[in-house]
């Protein structure tokens, strides 16, 4: 092996994925969050579905669009795999009385990340079959503004959010989403060294505001998309 | 018989380096094929074993524990001694020799305790290379303290755990030297005979503790880095599991035991509370640095004390009797260990005593504290602070220098020491006795060499704080790879020894008889019990004061029980797997033969020097009271069997070069 | 002095490759004892009643050679913080507790017998590259290189590991990267460990990963539990050390 493939494949290594790829999906989530928050104007959809249109169309998106498909896999992959590796080195025999205290971070999510990942994962399935295969496959009804053609996401977004079992799978998607990122975002910044004593509360402090902040407007869109349909 | 040192002729301050320099060497290509067994991974062993794999040697290195960074020079808080002079307070070579050999109270040879001092300062040197990470100064330079029976600062230290810092050091560099091959490990394997050929020592049995089988290995040379005997006080500082056993098991191959009797009782441990209590806990020395140790003036000050009527602090600074600085104005709370141990035993005997069990004395630092915090304060530019500032800042300095030791305090009496004194009282915590040496640490038995606690060399009747790891570390890293050389220089051609041959057989015989006779008794008392009577046995006879009927009433004592003991011992379990029940009874079995040499070696001296105090030879002021006209020589026992008076040699002790005079701390 | 009646759920095991089980004993202890004393009073219990007494492992008793390693009640060294089983006293517990005493639980640690484990895997660690090469007798003066004050009380921080191997035994995934980066960090710190620092820290990892350790995700418990309280800024440490000399030098272990 070369040594690129031993670093890769040291533990060392295979956390540095980990860091890097859930650092791109951390930023990822606010390009997105900047997106669909565009389904809160009252335009019946216009911004929000030419944005989409913008997202599937222009080339430079779509060629970071694919590297974010890989990045995920990859995050979940090299997760998944991590998670078995772990567990391995554990050993055959658990502890009777399972006891984990922690200092910095919370033992919960911390010690469930591989949990909490698979049920992301399960989410980000559903939630690209429900709108994005939806987009690619050109089942969506499509809608003329000025001049351009676009396919009407939006009122797909609204019939989905007026089912409210989706919208409560939804919201505790994105409670879990949080505790994945109330552990991951410090962590990723921990396993690339980024620590100092006088830097590192600051780099715990934003994502902690980070974790709870980005899920609960993700939240908001459907709740708020629900209730103003329920006319409530 | 009169033994020979071997000490090099010509002046003091030259012998080392002109020894050295004419010394027998053996070339790198035969060192490849000389093979050479260290026992111990302790400061000495492990140093040993490192500088050996250095130099070339195909060594081989044992430890009975899991890994050979957990031998207990692992525990020597306080610090390291060494002739540096950086704090330009008037220290040389001549001085920490001086010191050290007045210390011993004029028992320890001249050549070696000056070639000590003339070392010490390349452990330093050596340590600092290899990452140890000593405590500095602001200015990045290192930093140095006080110890007992000095009047310098040569002490360099790391926190409260110097022992610690410098045994990874050693244990670093012996890591190193296993991963390049030229030392092979053996862990938990625990060393139980020496092998003999020709009589030369030529190998050792060891037990593998998890399979419990016997092993055999062959060596052109084996040093022991064992450590020393105090456990067989029972209760001790020692770890649970230091032991006799190898040094004893060499004496029963014809090795002299020097010296048994000196045995060093630390003044400032933590008193015993519980008979169930398997081990005494030490407060470094460097707390003397700063603390006073007082009783109360009055026995009904003391009783109340004692009840839990009143506390330390209900004393009056007029009722208080401080001791230490009442009766040796010159050195204060800093006079030699022995000298401080026996003046809290005066003061307990006296009835002053401040623990339930009547023995203990307070180590106070109400005083440090203020001092330190009015400084501090003055430092920081806080002219008007009010005393709870004071003892504020003054409790933060103190927490600097001793923290871990407070916060080792409170854990195991859970009592606050910043707030309330420390009550502490004298332990059995090293033993300046140990296999007789030559000045290359050769002892009589050819090519059996022992290094550190191990042998007697150079503490005299008294070990200096500070002075242990200083030993340790000066035998391992530059005394022995060099002296080794004198007997191996004479065995380049001497092939590997294979251990089928006859004298491995018959040695591994004799264990596996002992073993089973040990576990054959099936008795009805534990290896525990026997070792708890007599721990007691020695510390009430042969502890810090002695008397001739008590010794002989001991020895007595001490066979009587060693008779039970093969009568009534009960040992679970079988020899062929991992027992740690007759690892003890085996250990047990030695120290009920070395406590019986102790107190015939006790009874021989017949004069009170550092640690081994005769209460029929004291002066009117209760000190030591040395016989210099009979008593100048270095004991050597040789055993003469099962039941058999030991044969006496003596080393008669030379001084050309400092005149033994009166030890006086006044 | 107050006597406490307890429940001891300790785990038996009488070799590598034979099943454990757990068995309970009742035991009397009294506050003063520590927590190894306890476990001697039940020991002479055993013997006088001629059963095997409880393999355990403990030796300086005060809290410096690493070698006591207890899990108790889930907790590597027990429930206090900075302490290590040998530290412990009985006046942390009550009367009528029931204490479980498990080993150590790692892949790379078996189990020898009952309490006692195999930490051998942490001195092959060590012997990948954990020291300064330094031969006795080159070293210069000790006082030729100053150090900030500041940076040796960091490495003495990172030094005072005891190896005992608590940090693994809490570690869900059993990883040993507290340990493994307290020792890169120590002697990385230091000027006289910084000349082979990238090289030992790529070895040291190596060895780590080859001893079948779990990966570090950062969850901290090795920092609670450590009795010694190593940091985990030291993981962070080696993490640059690693990076940095992996992919920043041509150093290759």
């Amino acid at each position: 092996m070369n040594w690129f493939t031993n670093f890769i494949t040291s533990s060392i290594g295979r956390k540095l994925v980990m860091s890097l790829t859930g650092l791109f999906l951390i930023l990822f989530l606010v390009v997105h969050l900047l997106g669909n928050l565009q389904l809160l104007y009252s335009d019946e959809g216009e911004k929000f579905n030419l944005y989409a249109l913008f997202m599937t169309t222009n080339p430079l998106i779509k060629t970071i669009s694919y590297g974010l498909y890989a990045f995920i896999l990859l995050h979940a992959v090299q997760g998944w795999i991590l998670w078995r590796k772990n567990a391995a080195a554990r050993g055959p025999q658990g502890y009777a009385v399972k006891v984990t205290r922690t200092t910095g971070t919370s033992a919960v999510a911390a010690n469930n990340m591989g949990w909490l990942g698979t049920i992301i994962f399960v989410f980000i399935m559903i939630h690209l079959y429900q709108f994005w295969l939806q987009m690619k496959l050109g089942t969506l009804d499509m809608k003329m503004y000025d001049g351009e053609t676009a396919a009407d996401l939006y009122t797909a977004v609204k019939a989905a959010y007026m089912n409210l079992g989706f919208v409560v799978f939804y919201v505790i998607s994105m409670v879990v989403i949080a505790f994945h990122l109330w552990h991951g975002f410090q962590s990723a910044f921990q396993t690339l060294g980024l620590n100092h004593r006088k830097y590192t509360p600051l780099i715990k402090a934003i994502g902690k505001i980070y974790s709870v902040v980005i899920p609960a407007l993700f939240a908001l869109i459907p709740l708020y998309m629900y209730f103003k349909n329920a006319g409530l | 018989m009169m033994l020979d040192g071997k000490i090099p002729a010509g002046p003091l301050t030259e012998k080392w380096t002109q020894y050295k320099s004419t010394m027998p060497l053996v070339a790198p290509n035969n060192k490849r094929n000389i093979e050479i067994i260290v026992v111990g991974t302790g400061l000495a062993g492990a140093a040993a074993a490192a500088s050996l794999g250095e130099l070339g040697y195909a060594v081989k290195c044992f430890t009975f524990h899991d890994s050979p960074r957990r031998a207990h020079s692992i525990a020597a808080q306080g610090g390291i001694n060494a002739a540096k002079n950086y704090r330009n307070d008037g220290d040389s070579t001549w001085r920490l020799f001086y010191d050290t050999i007045k210390g011993g109270d004029y028992r320890a040879r001249e050549g070696n305790v000056y070639r000590l001092a003339e070392v010490s300062a390349s452990i330093i040197d050596q340590a600092v290379a290899q990452g140890v990470p000593f405590a500095r100064e602001y200015g990045g330079l290192l930093e140095n303290r006080s110890f007992g029976g000095v009047q310098v600062s040569r002490t360099f230290y790391a926190r409260g755990q110097t022992g610690q810092q410098l045994l990874i050091g050693a244990y670093q560099s012996l890591s190193r030297q296993i991963a390049l091959g030229s030392v092979e490990m053996y862990n938990r394997h625990e060393m139980l005979d020496v092998v003999i050929v020709d009589g030369k020592a030529r190998g050792i049995i060891a037990r593998n503790l998890v399979s419990g089988k016997l092993e055999r290995f062959g060596a052109h040379a084996v040093v022991l880095a064992t450590g020393g005997y105090g456990n067989v006080f029972y209760l001790s500082t020692n770890a649970m599991n230091c032991n006799v056993t190898a040094a004893w098991r060499a004496v029963r191959r014809g090795a002299y035991m020097a010296n048994p009797c000196f045995t060093q009782i630390h003044p400032t441990c933590i008193p015993q509370y519980g008979d169930y209590q398997s081990k005494l806990t030490l407060m470094s020395e460097s707390l003397r640095n700063d603390g006073r140790v007082w009783v109360p003036k009055k026995k009904e000050d003391a009783q109340a004390i004692r009840e839990g009527r009143k506390k330390a602090t209900d004393i009056a600074e007029a009722d208080r009797d401080y001791f230490l600085e009442r009766r040796y104005p010159a050195f204060g709370n800093l006079v030699p260990r022995d000298v401080a141990s026996r003046a809290a035993k005066v003061a307990c005997d006296e009835g002053l005593g401040v623990v339930p069990t009547g023995l203990g004395v307070f180590l106070d630092f109400a005083s440090a504290i203020e001092r330190y915090g009015k400084s501090k304060a003055n430092s920081i530019g806080e002219h008007h602070a009010d005393h709870q500032r004071i003892i504020q800042l003054g409790e933060q300095v103190v927490e600097e220098k001793y923290g871990n030791l407070f916060e080792m305090y409170e854990k195991i009496t859970g009592e606050n020491p910043y707030k309330m004194p420390m009550k502490i009282y004298p332990a059995v915590h090293y033993t300046m006795g140990g296999l007789w040496v030559d000045y290359n640490l050769e002892t009589n038995v050819p090519g059996l060499f022992a290094a550190g606690e191990c042998n007697f060399s150079d503490h005299g009747a008294n070990r200096l704080g500070a002075s242990a790891l200083m030993q340790g570390l000066a035998d391992g890293y530059f005394v022995l790879p060099y002296t080794i050389g004198t007997f191996l220089a004479n065995d380049i051609r001497t092939p590997k020894f294979d251990t089928n041959r006859d004298e491995f057989a018959a040695a591994e015989k004799d264990v596996h008889a002992r073993l089973d006779s040990l576990l054959g008794v099936q008795g009805t008392q534990s290896v525990e019990s026997f070792h708890r009577r007599l721990g007691k046995i020695m510390w009430d006879y042969c502890g810090m004061s002695r008397t001739a009927e008590g010794l002989t009433k001991a020895r007595t004592m001490i066979r009587e029980l060693r008779e039970s003991f093969y009568k009534d011992v009960f040992v679970p379990g079988t020899a062929n797997e991992y027992n740690p029940e007759l690892e003890k009874a085996h250990r047990v079995a030695d120290f009920l033969e070395m406590g019986e040499l102790m107190v015939v070696d006790a009874l021989d001296r017949n004069e009170s020097c550092g640690g081994h105090f005769r209460e029929e030879y004291q002066t009117p002021e209760g000190e030591a009271d040395r016989d210099d006209d009979n008593y100048a020589y270095v004991s050597a026992w040789e055993y003469k069997g099962w039941g058999e008076d030991p044969i006496l040699h003596k080393e008669p002790l030379i001084f050309n070069d400092v005149h033994p005079s009166k030890r006086s701390y006044k | 002095m107050q006597t406490m009646k307890l429940t001891l759920k300790i785990w038996r095991q009488s070799g590598p490759n034979e099943k454990g089980r757990f068995e309970t004993y009742p035991v009397e202890a009294n506050e003063h004892m520590s927590f190894l004393e306890m476990l001697d009073v039940l020991n002479e219990t055993l013997i006088n009643e001629r059963k095997t007494p409880v393999a355990f492992e403990h030796d300086c008793r005060e809290g410096i050679c690493g070698t006591c390693n207890l899990v108790i009640n889930g907790q590597p060294h027990g429930p206090n913080g900075g302490t290590t089983t040998c530290q412990l006293h009985m006046r942390h517990f009550k009367d009528g507790d029931t204490i479980v005493i498990e080993p150590f639980r790692a892949r790379a640690f078996p189990v020898i017998r009952d309490l006692v484990v195999d930490r051998n895997a942490l001195d092959r660690i060590i012997q990948a590259g954990g020291y300064v090469s330094v031969n006795t007798g080159q070293a210069q003066d000790a006082n030729a290189i100053p150090i900030e004050k500041d940076i040796a009380s960091h490495a003495f921080d990172a030094a005072a590991c005891i190896s005992c191997g608590a940090c693994i035994a809490a570690c869900p995934n059993a990883s040993a990267m507290l340990f493994v980066s307290a020792k890169v960090s120590h002697l990385a710190l230091l000027p006289q460990g910084k000349v082979e620092a990238r090289k030992r820290v790529q070895a040291m990892v190596k060895q780590m990963d080859e001893e079948g350790f779990g990966m570090c995700s950062n969850i901290t418990a090795c920092e609670a539990e450590c009795p010694k309280e190593i940091s985990v800024e030291n993981i962070a440490r080696m993490n640059r050390e690693y990076l940095s000399s992996v992919i920043g030098t041509e150093v290759q272990a």
